[in-house]
């Protein structure tokens, strides 16, 4: 039996399992709960039910620092940066290759720990999660997409895009029958056993779109989406990740120097040497294009 | 090109996902499904590897047939001396000598299997280094989708046992096979004179053997890359 007094109203529950709102004065009370040593279930909580994700902010770095070391040289990559990304936001993170907006991807995305600072996913520092907690978050909150496809070269198109969800623990037949509604949603639906090999980079790339979708995610992270792609075929990629931005409010949050990304993205960052240049809003930079002509 | 019904279709269909939606799992049934696909899909890679255990396997069960089969024969001619011989009670002159040189002669062979097995476990070693190193990114990929790092050990465990198993059913079969038929053109009826049982026993010690050196082979690698942050897995090339 744990009590958990709620910061808001004082009201004390007294409980054996998990109070994550106030039952008096619908106070948020994860944060209590985290500090009680609940951490992996208050992750559970907080992730797996988007109905109590009111957090304005679903990423928040604070101070974030990367330093490589090569060999003697300490390269920093990244030089305290900080980004609030509103939840539905579509966002691009523009720069130089060698800004560090690579790095910084693979931070919010839980593919590297930071050198310093913090990153939290719906206020979750992702410091503190053990390997079970960054698989679980890798396979249901964040969708990634990158620069060069990454399929499993030796699954067709249905099977690349069902991995995740086996590892989610979903039933085979309902595996298949998402897969093919994935994969039909971005335009492959006569491509399903094809292997990588057999599709074009567009195509491929769309598959890689159908399994970032897998498991619902609310984030998707996109590495250089376009990088390896024609103008036109980039193009396509954008148009669909800004309709499923619309579509289903997921945020979207892509590293690219495709200028054709910035006509979508609600807000672009411009990182130069591993700190935030400045941030644009739809707003200015609708006024910007318009005077380039673009 | 989305069409909003279609959309929505999906983003409905988790919420009657209920209690799965707190796991992360890998069934055996599904990785043993992924890692066949690999080796079939990778047939040339897998033979390289394969060969290695094959041609170690080979040499282990083609040397312990040449041991049973002149066993075999040793044992056919001391049966046959006794009946000639019966009534002789001198022991052969030369007996101590030829005890000593047989002595001798399996101290050689196991010297050969010892060394064979060596360089071959480090031929699987290497090939099966070389399987893993160039996965890399398909190991990142795998963690980025949300795979634990036993789940990519899983794979690789289940693989390197079944192109153990086969590479040392081939080899075991070969070996055995060859050295058979040398000793049948050498001496005929020597398949009757052999101890049977006794050879299954070193055929299956051999296929063990062979799963063995594949596993660890594989094992340690695969864990290394396992272990490594899916930035750092995704970032080598190959």
């Amino acid at each position: 039996m744990a009590r958990i007094e709620c910061p808001e109203c004082g009201h004390v529950e007294e409980t054996t399992g998990l109070v994550t709102i106030c039952p008096n004065c619908k106070a948020d009370l994860r944060n209590v709960m985290a500090e009680m040593g609940h951490r992996r279930e208050t992750l559970r909580e907080v992730t797996g039910d988007d109905s109590m994700t009111t957090h304005e902010f679903i990423v928040r770095t604070k101070d974030l620092h990367k330093i490589y070391v090569m060999g003697e040289v300490e390269v920093p990559a990244l030089k305290g940066v900080e980004v609030n990304i509103r939840r539905g936001e579509y966002l691009s993170i523009m720069g130089p290759s060698g800004s560090g907006k690579s790095t910084l991807f693979n931070m919010v995305g839980g593919l590297d720990k930071p050198t310093k600072g913090t990153c939290f996913i719906e206020e979750v520092d992702m410091a503190q999660l053990d390997a079970f907690e960054l698989a679980w978050l890798r396979c249901r909150k964040i969708g990634y997409i990158f620069q060069t496809f990454n399929l499993i070269p030796v699954m067709t198109a249905l099977e690349n895009v069902t991995l995740p969800m086996i590892f989610a623990g979903m039933s085979s037949d309902e595996m298949m029958e998402r897969g093919a509604l994935l994969l039909d949603l971005v335009g492959l639906g006569d491509r399903l056993h094809h292997k990588p090999y057999e599709l074009s980079g567009g195509q491929q790339q769309r598959v890689a779109v159908a399994r970032s979708l897998a498991n619902n995610p609310a984030i998707i992270l996109a590495d250089e989406p376009t990088g390896n792609l024609d103008l036109q075929t980039g193009k396509e990629i954008i148009d669909l990740l800004k309709e499923l931005n619309e579509e289903s409010g997921v945020t979207v949050i892509s590293a690219t120097h495709d200028l054709k990304m910035i006509d979508v993205s609600d807000r672009v960052i411009h990182i130069r040497d591993g700190q935030i240049e400045r941030v644009e809003n739809r707003a200015d930079i609708d006024l910007e294009v318009g005077t380039l002509g673009v | 090109m989305i069409k909003g019904e279609l959309a929505k279709r999906i983003y409905k269909s988790d919420t009657d996902w209920g209690q799965v939606q707190r796991q992360i799992t890998l069934p055996w049934g599904q990785a043993a499904r992924i890692s066949y696909r690999n080796v079939t899909m990778r047939l040339g890679r897998a033979m390289i590897t394969g060969a290695g255990i094959v041609l170690g396997i080979a040499f282990l069960t083609s040397v312990w047939t040449s041991k049973v089969a002149q066993e075999g024969i040793t044992a056919y001619e001391a049966r046959s001396a006794t009946a000639i011989s019966a009534d002789e009670t001198a022991i052969a002159p030369g007996a101590e000598e030829a005890k000593a040189e047989e002595q001798a002669r399996a101290a050689r062979q196991t010297w050969l299997v010892v060394m064979s097995l060596m360089v071959s476990a480090v031929g699987i070693t290497n090939s099966m280094l070389m399987s893993v190193t160039e996965r890399f990114r398909e190991i990142g990929t795998m963690k980025c989708l949300g795979a634990l790092d036993e789940f990519i050990v899983r794979l690789f465990l289940i693989e390197s046992v079944v192109l153990g198993f086969i590479g040392s059913l081939v080899g075991a079969l070969l070996g055995h096979g060859i050295m058979l038929l040398v000793y049948v053109a050498k001496q005929s009826g020597v398949a009757a004179m052999m101890d049977w049982g006794q050879m299954l026993v070193y055929i299956l010690i051999a296929l063990g053997i062979g799963i063995f050196l594949s596993l660890v082979a594989a094992v340690p690698p695969a864990m290394r890359a396992a272990q490594m942050p899916p930035a750092a897995a995704l970032a080598t090339e190959v």
